[in-house]
């Protein structure tokens, strides 16, 4: 059983949705951001999201972007990315580790090559926000060769039909974009969470997670209670911004804000209840 | 109206090189492509049956002839440029008066259709991306002429050096938002416009200005812009009796150029020629050459060239024209250029200023600096081609817009 399927079974049977937080990968530098991601697990961290940096991040907001282009700016490429991971494979072999960017770096480093090299640093699923399943053929059989699974993003936007289509090129878990906008602006209701639902468990029986616009505990409690886990990207990215100095280096805050955040929507992922959904 | 031998000529035939692309978007199974997130998909969907359905309806046809006749102020001459034929010594120069279009450039006939379009489908918002403006001013003009709402993303460099235009998309009531993501310019306008659509897809129309972006676009904007090319094949036939022999054009994004093209690229003995701007040099470091210097990758929803680094990250191009500034071009354009149909080359800066300056002073057109790059290289190879050869070059634009970044090259304070 790979690590995501193994990751959401526990928790099921724990009766509670997983928290997934994001981090972008040498933001603000290669040291604190593996320093980060070391420390989420204990944290509160059920699955990890590592952004890789693109310069064109077009469906992300303002907050996505600049760490995207902090990272860019502190030497990340594809390649240091996996190295990344391996090193954080070398502590723990039980985390779910998902991959988030866009296709161009991929495409750059060559499909098969990635997918190969992605598995063998550790790394679980890939997030291709650019890459729909009508264009996916050049990286799924590489991702499946590997034994990495291809997360597929679904929107409000996407029609019954269409969500069978897209869901049949699914593997992993199902990410909910619960908004139509970018990254970290909006925030769903708890409401049209609840209706959003049903209409994805009759298309898939893979474990949901919602993202995009989840920022508080008591939202990411919300959306793991209704669905199977919560996304927290932007919230998390502002927290480590903040604590950047003058010149967009890290300080001694940067570390423990951000896994003081992740405790406390940790706390109450857990102190939530599993509803039915 | 064309006789119908003449339509018959210029309509597809089997084994043509107009037929693309194919259902998923794709230009020779490589290029084009919709690469979106899933918010968008559905949307591009949606467009691409409307899209269909309008084609397929003769009321559209019928209409947009219409706006493109009495608004516009098509069909555009094509222009014997004599002075600079003798002062070339060569070839037979001919210009495709594009510039005399309402708002002065080419964009109006791809922004006219998809106006329409956008009207059909019941959407009250448009939003555009902007290089040099002309897009801009152009998307600005049909919300006016509608009654549309109007939001124009432009990065901020190209907000500075085109003031003139971003003045006119006020005056005509447009929004226009500066963008200061990256070199803040074509690309990151292009990435704001995107983010906009994603957040406001109930009311909203992304009215894209070149041949690029997810399919349909690259389809549908050629498909309005070959107007010129049909045109061009019409007006030679009737003054010189034949086919031209060589076109050049510029390219950004390609636009102007798939329209003159497309309707030529089952004409095998017309040289097809696309400029793009070379920037400092083709190899400085500062270039717009996407076909010459980069290499195939995906961003803004296609496959095509690109000025990337090793690790896939987007460069950022360097022209001296706003309107050609961008890292990527059609996808369309990728496809020609690799089975050789169309030849890519390159005009730098200077070159650019140089044919500016003579086309003004030979025929009395000041045109676009997008244009005075495909000018540059017509400039080039006109004397070293024979005096009968029938050369066209497509004047996509006027160039009063660029008079103040052309007055401080010269070092003329205005």
């Amino acid at each position: 059983m790979s690590r995501i399927a193994a990751r959401f079974k526990t928790l099921a049977t724990q009766g509670r949705g997983a928290l997934i937080p994001y981090l972008e990968a040498f933001d603000p530098d290669l040291e604190t951001s593996l320093a980060l991601l070391k420390a989420m697990p204990a944290a509160g961290a059920d699955l990890i999201e590592v952004g890789m940096p693109f310069s064109d991040p077009s469906a992300d907001g303002p907050v996505i972007q600049l760490a995207a282009r902090r990272g860019l700016k502190a030497g990340a490429t594809v390649a240091g990315v996996l190295k990344m991971i391996a090193a954080f494979r070398e502590q723990d072999q039980e985390t779910p580790i998902i991959l988030m960017g866009y296709l161009n770096p991929v495409e750059a480093y060559g499909h098969a090559r990635f997918c190969t090299d992605a598995a063998k640093a550790g790394v679980d699923g890939l997030i291709l926000v650019d890459l729909p399943p009508e264009e996916a053929d050049i990286l799924e059989q590489p991702a499946q060769d590997a034994g990495l699974d291809i997360i597929r993003l679904v929107a409000p936007t996407t029609s019954d039909e269409r969500l069978r289509y897209v869901l049949s090129h699914a593997s992993g878990f199902v990410y909910y974009v619960s908004i139509t906008g970018i990254t970290g602006t909006r925030t769903a209701s708890a409401e049209a969470l609840q209706e959003a639902l049903p209409r994805l468990r009759a298309a898939t029986d893979l474990p949901v997670a919602i993202g995009f616009g989840i920022r508080t505990p008591e939202q990411a409690a919300t959306a793991a209670g209704i669905a199977d886990g919560a996304v927290v990207a932007s919230a998390l990215l502002s927290t480590l911004a903040d604590t950047l100095d003058a010149d967009g280096k890290a300080t001694d805050q940067t570390l423990p804000r951000v896994l003081n955040q992740i405790k406390d929507l940790a706390t109450a992922v857990r102190a939530g209840e599993k509803k039915a959904g | 109206m064309a006789d119908p031998a003449e339509q018959h000529s210029t309509a597809a035939q089997p084994n043509s090189l107009r037929h693309g692309p194919d259902e998923r978007g794709h230009f020779g199974g490589r290029y084009g492509g919709r690469f979106v997130a899933e918010t968008l998909m559905p949307l591009l969907l949606e467009l691409n049956a409307a899209y269909d359905a309008a084609k397929a309806d003769p009321a559209f046809q019928k209409e947009l002839d219409f706006y493109l006749r009495d608004y516009v102020g098509r069909p555009s001459p094509l222009w014997f440029a004599r002075r600079m034929t003798e002062e070339l010594g060569g070839a037979k120069i001919y210009m495709k008066r594009e510039e005399l279009n309402h708002t002065g450039s080419h964009k109006l006939n791809n922004v006219m259709g998809q106006i329409l379009l956008a009207r059909r489908m019941g959407r009250t918002r448009i939003v555009a991306e902007t290089g040099a403006g002309q897009h801009g001013v152009a998307t600005a003009t049909v919300c006016a002429l509608f009654g549309m709402q109007c939001v124009i993303y432009m990065g901020a460099t190209d907000v500075e050096r085109q003031k003139p235009n971003v003045f006119r998309m006020r005056l005509l009531g447009a929004e226009v938002v500066p963008v200061t993501a990256g070199a803040g310019t074509l690309k990151d306008a292009m990435n704001e416009a995107m983010r906009d659509w994603v957040a406001n897809i109930a009311d909203t129309y992304f009215l894209v200005g070149t041949v690029a972006g997810p399919h349909p676009y690259p389809a549908m904007v050629r498909d309005f812009q070959s107007v010129i090319g049909e045109e061009t094949k019409e007006q030679m036939q009737a003054q010189e009796g034949r086919l031209p022999d060589v076109i050049v054009a510029a390219i950004g994004g390609g636009s102007n150029a798939m329209g003159i093209f497309h309707p030529f690229l089952d004409d095998a003995s017309v040289r097809l020629i696309g400029v793009e701007a070379a920037g400092h040099g083709l190899d400085s470091g500062k270039t717009a050459a996407s076909i010459e210097r980069g290499r195939p990758g995906v961003l803004h929803g296609n496959r095509t060239y690109l000025l990337q680094n090793a690790d896939g990250q987007i460069d950022e191009a360097h022209s001296i024209s706003a309107g050609l500034d961008y890292p990527g071009v059609g996808p369309e354009h990728s496809w020609l250029s690799d089975i050789g149909r169309a030849e890519y080359v390159g005009a730098t800066d200077d070159e650019a200023l140089k044919a500016f300056q003579l086309c003004t002073r030979t025929e009395g057109i000041i045109p676009a600096l997008e244009s005075a790059h495909a000018i540059a290289y017509a400039a080039k190879i006109a004397p070293t081609l024979p005096k009968e050869t029938l050369l066209v070059v497509n004047i996509s634009g006027r160039g009063d817009k660029d008079i103040f970044t052309v007055a401080e090259h010269l070092g003329v304070k205005l």
